[in-house]
C-alpha cells in the first residue's frame, strides 16, 4: 500500500525541510519527500495544497491514568485523544496506581497500548518506589522493559540525596530523570500562584521559588553528577534564567513548557473556575512572556501537554478540592501555533521542533522526523483555521480544560501513524473501542 | 439601587450601591428598638443558614434577622448535614433547589465557594464568609459602624491591625473602605501580610504605633492561635507584645479614636481588656449593626419589590 501526500508545506525540523513537497509512503515508512514524486499504481493521494505536512508530534508529559484511575482515562481513550491532536508518540508519567516502578506496570502499559494500536506509548519509570521519595526504584528492571525516562511527577523528589543518587545511577542507561520541581514546604497547602490573585482572592498562593529552588537545586545536582535532567513544566521566569545559565555552563539539561504556561495567566483564576487549577499553577504575565523567550532562544527545548485529565464530579468542586491538571492533548498544536506562532514568537521550524525531534531527541524514540526509512508518523496542520475548543466532543474522558470556548487559529486535519490514518476516524467505531 | 440576585462579595458592588445598603440598614435599626420587634415583610420566604464553618455572631445574626422580618430560617451545619457523607456542594445545591428556598447563606472555609453555588442554583445566595476571600456583611456593618459614629467615612484614616493574609474581614473592609475613599493601612507581622496587597489602595505599616498615629479608626482582627505552629510568628507572647493594642500604645492615635472588632475577641492577646470594655470600643455597636445591615439585605435581595 502506497501513499502519497501531494502539495502540502513540509515542515520537518529534523532535516531542516522547509517547502513545498510530496511525501511518499510505502509499508508504512517514508519512502520518500521530493516534488513532484511520479503517481504509480494503488496508490492513495492526499491533497495536503494549503496544508503542513509535520512528523507526528510528540507529547513527552501525558497521564493516562491506566492501570487505577480508569474513570480519568485509559490508554484508549487517551491514545484516542493523542491521535486527535496530531500526537503519534507519547511518554505516560508513572503516577498511576499501582505506581509504574516496577516491569509489571510497564510491560502491562506496553501491551496495552499495542492492543490499542493507535498512536507509540512510552511508558516512564517512577524514580522512586511508590512514588514516595525514600528509595529508588529498580530502574535498570524498567529500562530494560521499555521505560524511557525517570520521574516522580505530580510529586518532586523531595529528599536531596535521592535525587543525587539517582541523576547517578540513571547514567547507567543514558536517561533523562524528569524532575517535577516543587518544595513541599514552600507550597504548603497552596492552590493557585502567590501574589495579586492570592491575595485578591484569599486562595493560598504557590510562591515562584517553590518552583526556583528545586531548580536550582536539581540543576547543582546534575552539574555535579553529570546526569542528566530534564525539568518538566517549566513555569516562572527565574527557572527558565535558571537553566540558561546552567545550559551555558554546559550542565546536561533539557527543559519543556506547557501550552497553558505560555498562553494563560493567574487572572483567570478571579472566578474560581477549578478548570484553572494546574500544578504548577497558571503564573504571572512576566513569567509566561520570560517562557515565551525562553522557548524562542532555546532555553526551552520541548512543549508537553502535562495531559492531566480528571472527572467532571472531581472538576466540579470547591476550588481548593478539586484536583490539580488540565487536559492537553486535544488543544496542544492549536494553542501553540495560536500563541507562538500567529503571534510571531516563533517560526515553523522551531515551533515544530519542539513538537517532534526535541522531545525524541530527550528521550531517545525512534520518531520525530520525516528523513527516509522512518516510520511514516505524519500530521498534517491546516494553519490558518479556526476553531472553538469545544471539550465535550473530546476523545479524552477529560473535560477540564480553561481553553473551552476558546478561539484557536490552527488545527490539526489528519494523523498517520506508520502509514495509517489514525484520525480522523468513524466515530462510531472510536465510542465502540474505547468507552 | 439594588438589583443583585445575590452578595457575593463587596469586590463586585459599587459605592452607590453600598451607600443605597447602609440606608436601608439605617430605616431597619428604627424596628430593633420597638416593643415588638418583628415586621411582616419577608413572610412566606424561606431562609436557610448553610454554615460549614464554626460561628455564633453571624449565624444567629442571620437567623435573628430573617425572624425580625418574618421568614421561615432554617439552620444547616455540617455535623447534622449530609455533607458528612459524601455528598459534594453541587448536589446539595440541587437538593436545597428541590425544596425551593429564597435565600441560602452560606459560611465555607473555601474561597469561592458561595460563587460556585450561586452558579449552580436559581436560589439567592449570601457569602457570610468564604474562607480568607472576602466576609461582606461584616464589612457593611463596619461601615454601618463607622458612619454612624464619624458621620462619613471618607476622608477617615483607618488601621486595620493583626492577621490581614489569612482574614476575610480585611479583605472585604479593605474593598469597602478604599471604595467609601478612607485612607486604609493594614498593620502586621511581615509573615501576615500577603503580598502585593498595596495594589488594593492600602499602605503596609509593621510596627503598630507608627500604623496606628493618627488614625481615626481601628479595626483589630482576631489572631488564631493555631498560626504559630504554622510558622508565621513564635509565639502568642511575642505576638501580643509587639501589635496587642493597650492604652498605653492607643496614645498615638487620634483622641476620638474608634476601636472595632470582628469578633471573637481573645482578650489579653490582640486587645486589653481595657480597651475592649472602653467607651471608645464599638465592638457590640457592631454586633447590632450585624442585624440592621443583614435585615436591610434580606430585604433587598427578597422583598425590595414588592
Amino acid at each position: 500500500m502506497k501513499i502519497i501526500i501531494q502539495g502540502g508545506r513540509v515542515v520537518d525540523p529534523a532535516n531542516q525541510t522547509d517547502g513545498l513537497f510530496d511525501v511518499l509512503i510505502e509499508d508504512g515508512k517514508i519512502k520518500a519527500v521530493g516534488k513532484n514524486l511520479p503517481v504509480g499504481q494503488d496508490v492513495r493521494l492526499i491533497d495536503a495544497r494549503g496544508l503542513l505536512v509535520t512528523p507526528g508530534l510528540i507529547d513527552m508529559h501525558v497521564h493516562l491514568r491506566e492501570p487505577g484511575r480508569e474513570d480519568k482515562e485509559t490508554i484508549a481513550t487517551g491514545c484516542a485523544a493523542a491521535a486527535a491532536g496530531g500526537v503519534t508518540s507519547l511518554a505516560c508519567m508513572p503516577n498511576t496506581s499501582p505506581v509504574n516502578d516496577n516491569k509489571s506496570v510497564t510491560e502491562f502499559i506496553l501491551r496495552r497500548s499495542r492492543e490499542v494500536d493507535l498512536v507509540g506509548v512510552y511508558p516512564i519509570g517512577a524514580i522512586s518506589k511508590g512514588l514516595r521519595g525514600e528509595e529508588m526504584a529498580e530502574m535498570a528492571e524498567i529500562w530494560e522493559a521499555g521505560a524511557v525516562a525517570c520521574s516522580d511527577d505530580g510529586r518532586p523528589v523531595m529528599n536531596a540525596l535521592l535525587m543525587r543518587r539517582a541523576l547517578e545511577y540513571a547514567r547507567l542507561f543514558d536517561f533523562p530523570l524528569i524532575s517535577h520541581c516543587e518544595d513541599l514546604n514552600l507550597s504548603a497547602d497552596g492552590v493557585v500562584n502567590e501574589g495579586y490573585i492570592s491575595t485578591l482572592t484569599g486562595l493560598k498562593g504557590i510562591p515562584a521559588a517553590a518552583e526556583e529552588v528545586m531548580v536550582a537545586r536539581d540543576l547543582l545536582l546534575a552539574k555535579m553528577t553529570k546526569g542528566r535532567l530534564h525539568i518538566a513544566h517549566v513555569s516562572t521566569a527565574t527557572s527558565c534564567a535558571l537553566i540558561r545559565q546552567a545550559k551555558q555552563e554546559g550542565v546536561q539539561v533539557t527543559a519543556e513548557a506547557t501550552p497553558h504556561h505560555f498562553s494563560l495567566t493567574e487572572d483567570l483564576v478571579a472566578n474560581f473556575d477549578p478548570n484553572t487549577k494546574v500544578n504548577p499553577p497558571l503564573r504571572t504575565q512576566a513569567d509566561r512572556q520570560a517562557v515565551i523567550e525562553a522557548l524562542a532562544d532555546g532555553t526551552i527545548d520541548a512543549i508537553a501537554s502535562d495531559h492531566a485529565p480528571h472527572t467532571l464530579a472531581e472538576k466540579e468542586q470547591e476550588y481548593d478540592l478539586a484536583p490539580f491538571g488540565i487536559v492537553g492533548l486535544e488543544t496542544l498544536l492549536s494553542v501553540s501555533l495560536t500563541n507562538l506562532y500567529h503571534t510571531r514568537k516563533l517560526d515553523l521550524l522551531t515551533l515544530i521542533a519542539k513538537l517532534t525531534v526535541n522531545p525524541a531527541k530527550i528521550l531517545n524514540l525512534p520518531a520525530g522526523t520525516l528523513s527516509v526509512g522512518s516510520a511514516a508518523d505524519i500530521c498534517l496542520i491546516d494553519p490558518e483555521k479556526r476553531i472553538v475548543v469545544d471539550a465535550s466532543r473530546f476523545y479524552s474522558k477529560g473535560r477540564n480544560t480553561p481553553f473551552h470556548g476558546q478561539e484557536l487559529k490552527g488545527c490539526v486535519v489528519m494523523t498517520l501513524r506508520a502509514g495509517r490514518v489514525v484520525f480522523p476516524r468513524d466515530t462510531a467505531e472510536a465510542v465502540a473501542g474505547e468507552r | 439601587m439594588f438589583k443583585r440576585k445575590d452578595l457575593l462579595g463587596i469586590q463586585e458592588l459599587s459605592r452607590e450601591e453600598i451607600c443605597f445598603i447602609l440606608d436601608t440598614a439605617e430605616s431597619f435599626k428604627e424596628v430593633l428598638t420597638r416593643p415588638i420587634k418583628k415586621v411582616p415583610t419577608l413572610r412566606g420566604k424561606t431562609v436557610i443558614n448553610l454554615f460549614h464553618e464554626p460561628s455564633t455572631r453571624t449565624r444567629v445574626s442571620f437567623e435573628i434577622a430573617g425572624k425580625r422580618l418574618s421568614a421561615d430560617t432554617i439552620n444547616i451545619s455540617p455535623s447534622a448535614s449530609s455533607l458528612t457523607k459524601g455528598e459534594s456542594l453541587k448536589d446539595m445545591a440541587k437538593t436545597l433547589e428541590a425544596m425551593n428556598p429564597d435565600i441560602i447563606v452560606i459560611r465555607h472555609p473555601i474561597p469561592g465557594a458561595p460563587h460556585f453555588l450561586a452558579q449552580k442554583a436559581k436560589f439567592a445566595v449570601i457569602n457570610a464568609g468564604d474562607g480568607a476571600h472576602e466576609h461582606p456583611t461584616q464589612a457593611l456593618l463596619d461601615l454601618l459602624t463607622i458612619r454612624e459614629h464619624k458621620g462619613k467615612i471618607e476622608g477617615l484614616k483607618v488601621a486595620i491591625v493583626g492577621d490581614i493574609i489569612h482574614s476575610r474581614v480585611a479583605r472585604s473592609d479593605i474593598f469597602a473602605l478604599v471604595k467609601m475613599g478612607a485612607a486604609v493601612k493594614v498593620v502586621g507581622p511581615p509573615t501576615l501580610i500577603p503580598p502585593l496587597i498595596e495594589k488594593l489602595g492600602v499602605v503596609v505599616e509593621y510596627n503598630l504605633e507608627r500604623g496606628i498615629a493618627d488614625c481615626d479608626v481601628i479595626i483589630l482582627l482576631r489572631i488564631q492561635l493555631e498560626r504559630q505552629n504554622r510558622l508565621f510568628f513564635p509565639s502568642i507572647r511575642e505576638y501580643s507584645r509587639l501589635y496587642g493594642l493597650t492604652l498605653a500604645k492607643l496614645s498615638k492615635a487620634q483622641k476620638d479614636v474608634l476601636i472595632m472588632h470582628p469578633g471573637p475577641i481573645n482578650r489579653g492577646i490582640e486587645i486589653d481588656p481595657q480597651v475592649a470594655d472602653a467607651p471608645f470600643s464599638l465592638i457590640l455597636d457592631q454586633v447590632t449593626n450585624g442585624l440592621a445591615v443583614r435585615m436591610a439585605l434580606l430585604y433587598l435581595i427578597l422583598g425590595g419589590e414588592s
